[in-house]
Order: structure tokens, then C-alpha cells, then sequence
């Protein structure tokens, strides 16, 4: 059975598309069947945005709909807050996620809060894309994956599709969910291609995907390291080590259940993601089995392979030296399945 | 304007009605005697936490709203008290909010700095400057696109005019020609910081002119003028001819916060702005044009004090939210 292949229930003729294509047609299919929807970002529009995602949508839907905004984060992220609270279902592209930073005031302290902070008198439906990750040669303002941050603030949801299907069902997911919803795209994975079912379906947000099952490890990884975590296992079968890979797909909120079940399972935890190390989203999962009965299952300390405790360097091998590698998840594995309590 | 008026008589007695012209210094009163109220509870431990209370900036909230309708939007500020009431919100629901109680605005988890309704277009007072600024540009641009014919006033202080989000903002909304109305209420100081010491321009409607739109600056303790600026602002937004920003120079009795030991600006200052009292200029206009009489003004004030007063009591009397509450409404509940 293809694991990476779209869950049963869809129904849509399945065809080879790529991530980048893929989020398009939820794009399409978003800005199609409903008026409010918006898409706002830096270059979007007859320029197709920075990673050809939103193509030729303006064409279809016009500069109204397909709005490039000025060279402006903060006031941009506003707007969309402020078009959320007033009838508008904006789609926000950040042209990198680094630039997160420059609008984390509105994406912090008004999207996420202005519901609670109004005892729910509005929502904010507003979804934002933040294409991130390394690989690309573009050092450190290009190159972060900062979900955890995000992860780390009440009222956001935050999702890391890994395949093409997933990064079409999670936007439709987070475009009919009433509250904000942040989705990490990794730029290395725009081209990868995979099948996606035609027609609308959503992928649900706070639902983990195993992967690859397996008896003799759990490797929890995120977004582009799920596949770095899927050919670490084919290697491991070879050596008679039976990997069980599962995707988390959401940081926020995570899947307890299904990232306990495989742990209590397998009885080993390998946590694999490209943010930074420490505070990270693998320390967030390795506290969560700590904190449960699952714990008690482990035959092995929890182990994880996260990013580089520095800023990602322009060095295409220090580049890859700074996040987790195939080869590196293969040497925690080894080491892991020898290892006792 | 009725037949009988001159005029020569300023904006707002031409403009309004006797009605909408008493209805608007009880407003005023009513903010007063609202400050007032809530100072006086904080001092009684009723409120928790911290108030920047707008004694003194009433003709500026009440005249900024004069042009607006229930459908309209505003956007406030951490000074906000003044704009929800003018944007006619209930007393004895801000209040219930400042006492944190379940029955407040905000369900008693905003408090004074988060103090909203909906309702009545109030997207809510904004605990950072110029936080609300690309909020409104937003609310703005869901009105064009939606066809609403709402327009969005936009309240912000000298403060956030050198806040990024400002320039930003200000800038989109003329790029987009949306309807929204940037109300500048200038009452010289960002806490202790004084706008000559923070502001390279000497008025801040100068900073229209970064954005192409008009900028107008008007004496914010006077009604009329107030009313009369944002009044051309919001014909211009409505007719799709996009924004305006206008400054309202006004003045804050009390000091920023209740933290605040004056320590910035001189008693002789304080007194010299209390002198142009905005309520007091407001009856005095009233009076002159014969729309109201020096009873009919004390009736007013007395009223204002009566609502407050019973406003304060029955807010006491409502429910504290549950501890078991405490998450809700971090997301929206889902049906299953």
C-alpha cells in the first residue's frame, strides 16, 4: 500500500501533480466556489509569487481577488486580520516565512488573540502561507522553519504538509476552519510530485499520518523530513530494522493519540525536524510521551535530530550540515534500537 | 438646516438636529461621568490591572462619530473608553467588563484595553499603538469588496504615528482607495514622550502628504470641528474617492496610565488645556444657539451622572466568569 497516496475516503480522481500545483488548485478551487476569498502577498499576482504557486490565478480571478500588496508585512498580515474580522476570507502568502518576523505583531498579538481577548464576539478566518526551510542557498533570512514559534502561541493552528494531497486538503481544511490557521510549506518540496485527488476534500488539521509502519522504532517527523524519515527506513529494513514513520502533519494541535499509540508500539522515539533543535517542535513530542503512559513503554531513551544551533549558512555543505540528513537519521536509529533504559 | 438657522453658525449647529445636537453633549457627559465612574472604582479595588482614561478628549470620540451609523465600522485604541461609548455602546456592559465580570463586553477577558462591540461596529480598543491601524485598512477593504457601503473610522494617538504599522497602512489604503477615516487624536503625548520631542513634522496631518490624501488638522476639543472634518472624510470615503486622515489636537486630563506621576509636563499646562474644557464649549455653543437651556444642560449632566451611577451598581451584580471557561473561545467550537 502507497502511504503517501491521499486517505481512502477521497474520492477524486487521483493525478500526478506537484506541491506547488497542488496548493494552486486548492487555490483555485478556494477562490472559485467562494466571493470572499481573497488571496493577498508580495508579488502574487501577474508575477505568479516568488515560487510560481499562485501562477496565473490573477488572470482568472483579477487584481480585486489576487491582491499583490506593497512591500509591507505588517500592515499586509493586518489588513488580512482586519478583512478576517469583517466578512473576507483572505489566504496571506508571506514570500518567505522569515518574514514572519516582521508581522509578528499582528500574527501574535491581534490574529491569534482577538477572539479570546473579545470573549468571541468575532472570529478571524484567515489563512497564511509561509513558505520555509533550507536547501536553496538563500543563508540565513531565507532559510528558517520557525513553526515552533507560531506552534508556541494560543489561538493559532499550525500545519507542515508534506505531499502534494496533503498541501491541497490541509488549505482547504484551514480555509473552512473559522480561526486562523498557519501553513509551513517547505520550498524543497514545491516540485515534488505526487497524486492528488481532483475536486475538493480537505485534509484534517490536528491529524498525524503514519506513514510507514513499523515494530521496531517510531520516527515522528515533520514536513520534508518525513520522506528524509521514509528513505532512512528503507535503508534500516535492509538491516532488518522495522521503521514506523509517522508524519505530524499539525504542530498545532498535535495528535497525541496517534504519536502514543506507535510509541507504545515500537517502544522507541526518534523525533526528526528542521527547526532548531532546542525548544523545538521534537522537544514539544518528546515531552508529550515523557508526560504519558507511553512512556512506560520505552525501551530506549527519546532521542532527537533537529536543526543546527545556528542560523543557516550560505555553504551549500555547511547548509546541509545544518539540519538533519538521511544519513543522520540512520545513525540515530542504529544507535537507538542497541540502546536500553 | 432649518430655515431659522444662520448661516454663519459652525457646522454642527447648521448640520444637526436639536435631537442629534442633545444627544450628542449627553454623550459627552456621559463619557465624562464614565471616566469618572471608573477612576473612582479603580480607587475602590473594583478594577484590576491598569485604565488610560480620555477625560478631556470627549468632543473628539462623540464628534469623530457623528457622521457614522450602526453599520459603520471603528477601530480604538488603549484610550478607548470615549470611542465605545460615542459608537453608542451600554455603560453598564463596559462596565461589567472593566469589573471582569461574565457579563461584560468581552465576557471579562478584555477588560478596559480590550473593550469592543461588535454590534454597533466597534471592532475593539487595540492594547498596541497603531495596532489597530492595518485592522481598519482591512475592515476597509472587506466593505469594498463585500459592496457593505460601510466606512471604517480608525482612532489612534500621536503615538502610533511613528509606529511602522502607520505608514504602512496608510499607505495600502490610498494605493487600494478604500473607505476608511484615520482620526489622529493628538493629545501631545506617547506616555511621557512629548510629539515635538518624537515627531520630525510639526502637525501629523502633514503625514497625508506621504500618502496623497487629505489631511486636515482641527481643534479636538471643539464639536463642531471635529464632527465637520471627519463628516468630509466620510462623504469622500463613501463616494469611493478613498481615505482621509485627520488630526484632532486635543488633551488628556489625567496621566497616561494609573501608573503616571505627571513628571513630564507642568500643572500650569494641565490647567491651561481643563480651561478649554471640551463639554463646557460644547454647552456654551448649544446655549448660544438656543438649541438647549442652562437647565435643560444641568438636567443633561445630572442624567449622565444618574445612568452612571446605576450603571456601576447593576454591573456589580453580574456573575464572575467560570474557571472552568478558562479556554474558551481561544478557537471557535466546532459543531461535531
Amino acid at each position: 500500500m502507497n502511504m503517501m497516496a491521499p486517505t481512502a475516503e477521497v474520492e477524486g480522481e487521483l493525478r500526478e501533480l506537484s506541491y506547488a500545483e497542488a496548493i494552486r488548485e486548492a487555490l483555485d478551487i478556494a477562490l472559485g466556489e467562494d466571493e470572499r476569498v481573497i488571496l493577498m502577498g508580495e508579488d502574487i499576482g501577474v508575477y505568479g509569487g516568488a515560487f510560481q504557486v499562485t501562477g496565473d490565478l490573477v488572470h482568472k480571478y483579477g487584481e480585486e481577488r489576487v491582491i499583490d500588496t506593497p512591500i509591507s508585512e505588517l500592515g499586509g498580515a493586518g489588513v488580512s486580520v482586519g478583512a478576517a474580522m469583517c466578512g473576507l476570507k483572505p489566504i496571506f502568502e508571506f514570500q518567505f516565512s522569515d518574514f514572519a518576523a516582521l508581522a509578528m505583531e499582528q500574527i501574535v498579538n491581534q490574529a491569534a488573540k482577538v477572539r479570546f481577548m473579545l470573549g468571541g464576539a468575532v472570529s478571524v478566518p484567515l489563512v497564511m502561507r509561509f513558505p520555509a526551510g533550507s536547501g536553496t542557498g538563500a543563508a540565513a533570512q531565507h532559510s528558517q522553519s520557525l513553526e515552533a514559534w507560531l506552534g508556541h502561541v494560543p489561538g493559532l493552528k499550525v500545519v507542515q504538509p508534506s505531499t502534494p494531497a496533503d498541501a491541497k486538503g490541509l488549505l482547504l481544511a484551514a480555509l473552512d476552519d473559522p480561526d486562523p490557521v498557519m501553513i509551513f510549506e517547505h520550498k524543497l518540496l514545491y516540485k515534488m510530485k505526487g497524486e492528488v485527488p481532483a475536486g475538493r476534500y480537505t485534509t484534517p488539521i490536528g491529524v498525524a499520518a503514519v506513514r510507514r509502519e513499523g515494530t521496531d522504532l517510531t520516527i515522528v517527523a515533520t514536513s520534508i523530513m518525513v520522506h528524509k524519515a521514509l528513505a532512512a527506513a528503507e535503508e534500516l529494513a535492509k538491516d532488518g530494522i522495522d521503521v514506523e514513520v509517522v508524519d505530524l502533519r499539525t504542530v498545532r494541535p498535535m495528535d497525541r493519540d496517534t504519536v502514543l499509540a506507535s510509541v507504545r508500539k515500537t517502544g522507541r522515539l526518534l523525533c526528526v525536524y528542521e527547526g532548531v533543535k532546542t525548544l523545538g517542535v521534537g522537544a514539544e513530542v518528546s515531552a508529550m510521551v515523557a508526560e504519558s503512559d507511553a512512556f512506560d513503554y520505552l525501551d530506549a531513551p527519546i532521542v532527537r535530530l533537529g536543526g543546527a544551533e545556528c542560523p543557516i549558512p550560505y555553504n551549500p555543505e555547511l547548509e546541509k550540515a545544518a539540519v538533519p540528513q538521511v544519513p543522520d537519521i540512520l545513525r540515530a536509529a542504529r544507535q537507538l534500537v542497541k540502546a536500553e533504559v | 438646516m432649518p430655515d431659522s438657522v444662520d448661516g454663519n453658525a459652525p457646522f454642527a449647529i447648521r448640520q444637526y438636529s436639536a435631537d442629534e445636537l442633545k444627544a450628542a453633549l449627553r454623550k459627552m457627559y456621559l463619557i465624562r461621568k464614565f471616566e469618572e465612574g471608573a477612576e473612582e472604582s479603580y480607587t475602590r479595588g473594583l478594577i484590576h490591572g491598569t485604565m488610560h482614561l480620555s477625560i478631556g478628549q470627549e468632543a473628539s470620540a462623540v464628534g469623530a462619530c457623528m457622521p457614522l451609523t450602526d453599520h459603520d465600522k471603528i477601530t480604538s485604541t488603549h484610550r478607548g473608553h470615549g470611542h465605545c461609548v460615542a459608537k453608542g455602546a451600554d455603560v453598564e456592559k463596559m462596565f461589567a467588563e472593566f469589573f471582569g465580570k461574565e457579563t461584560g463586553y468581552c465576557r471579562g477577558r478584555g477588560g478596559s484595553m480590550h473593550i469592543a462591540d461588535v454590534a454597533k461596529g466597534n471592532l475593539g480598543a487595540n492594547g498596541i499603538v497603531g495596532g489597530d491601524i492595518p485592522i481598519a485598512v482591512g475592515s476597509a477593504l472587506a466593505a469594498k469588496r463585500l459592496g457593505s457601503g460601510a466606512v471604517t473610522v480608525c482612532f489612534f494617538g500621536d503615538g502610533a504615528n511613528n509606529e511602522g504599522a502607520f505608514h504602512e497602512a496608510l499607505n495600502m489604503a490610498a494605493v487600494w482607495k478604500l473607505p476608511v477615516v484615520f482620526v489622529c487624536e493628538n493629545n501631545k503625548y506617547g506616555m511621557s514622550t512629548s510629539t515635538a520631542r518624537s515627531t520630525a513634522v510639526k502637525s501629523i496631518a502633514e503625514r497625508a502628504a506621504s500618502y496623497s490624501m487629505p489631511g486636515l488638522s482641527v481643534d479636538g476639543n471643539d464639536f463642531s470641528a471635529v464632527a465637520e472634518a471627519v463628516d468630509t472624510a466620510v462623504a469622500r470615503a463613501r463616494a469611493g474617492e478613498g481615505p482621509s486622515l485627520v488630526e484632532s489636537v486635543t488633551y488628556r486630563w489625567r496621566g497616561h496610565s494609573k501608573s503616571d506621576r505627571n513628571r513630564y509636563r507642568t500643572k500650569e499646562e494641565i490647567a491651561e488645556w481643563m480651561d478649554k474644557d471640551p463639554i463646557k464649549r460644547m454647552a456654551e455653543m448649544l446655549l448660544a444657539h438656543k438649541i438647549l437651556s442652562a437647565d435643560a444642560v444641568a438636567e443633561l449632566e445630572a442624567e449622565a451622572d444618574r445612568e452612571i451611577a446605576a450603571a456601576i451598581e447593576a454591573a456589580k451584580a453580574g456573575p464572575d466568569p467560570e474557571a472552568g471557561d478558562l479556554t474558551r473561545d481561544v478557537y471557535t467550537e466546532l459543531a461535531a
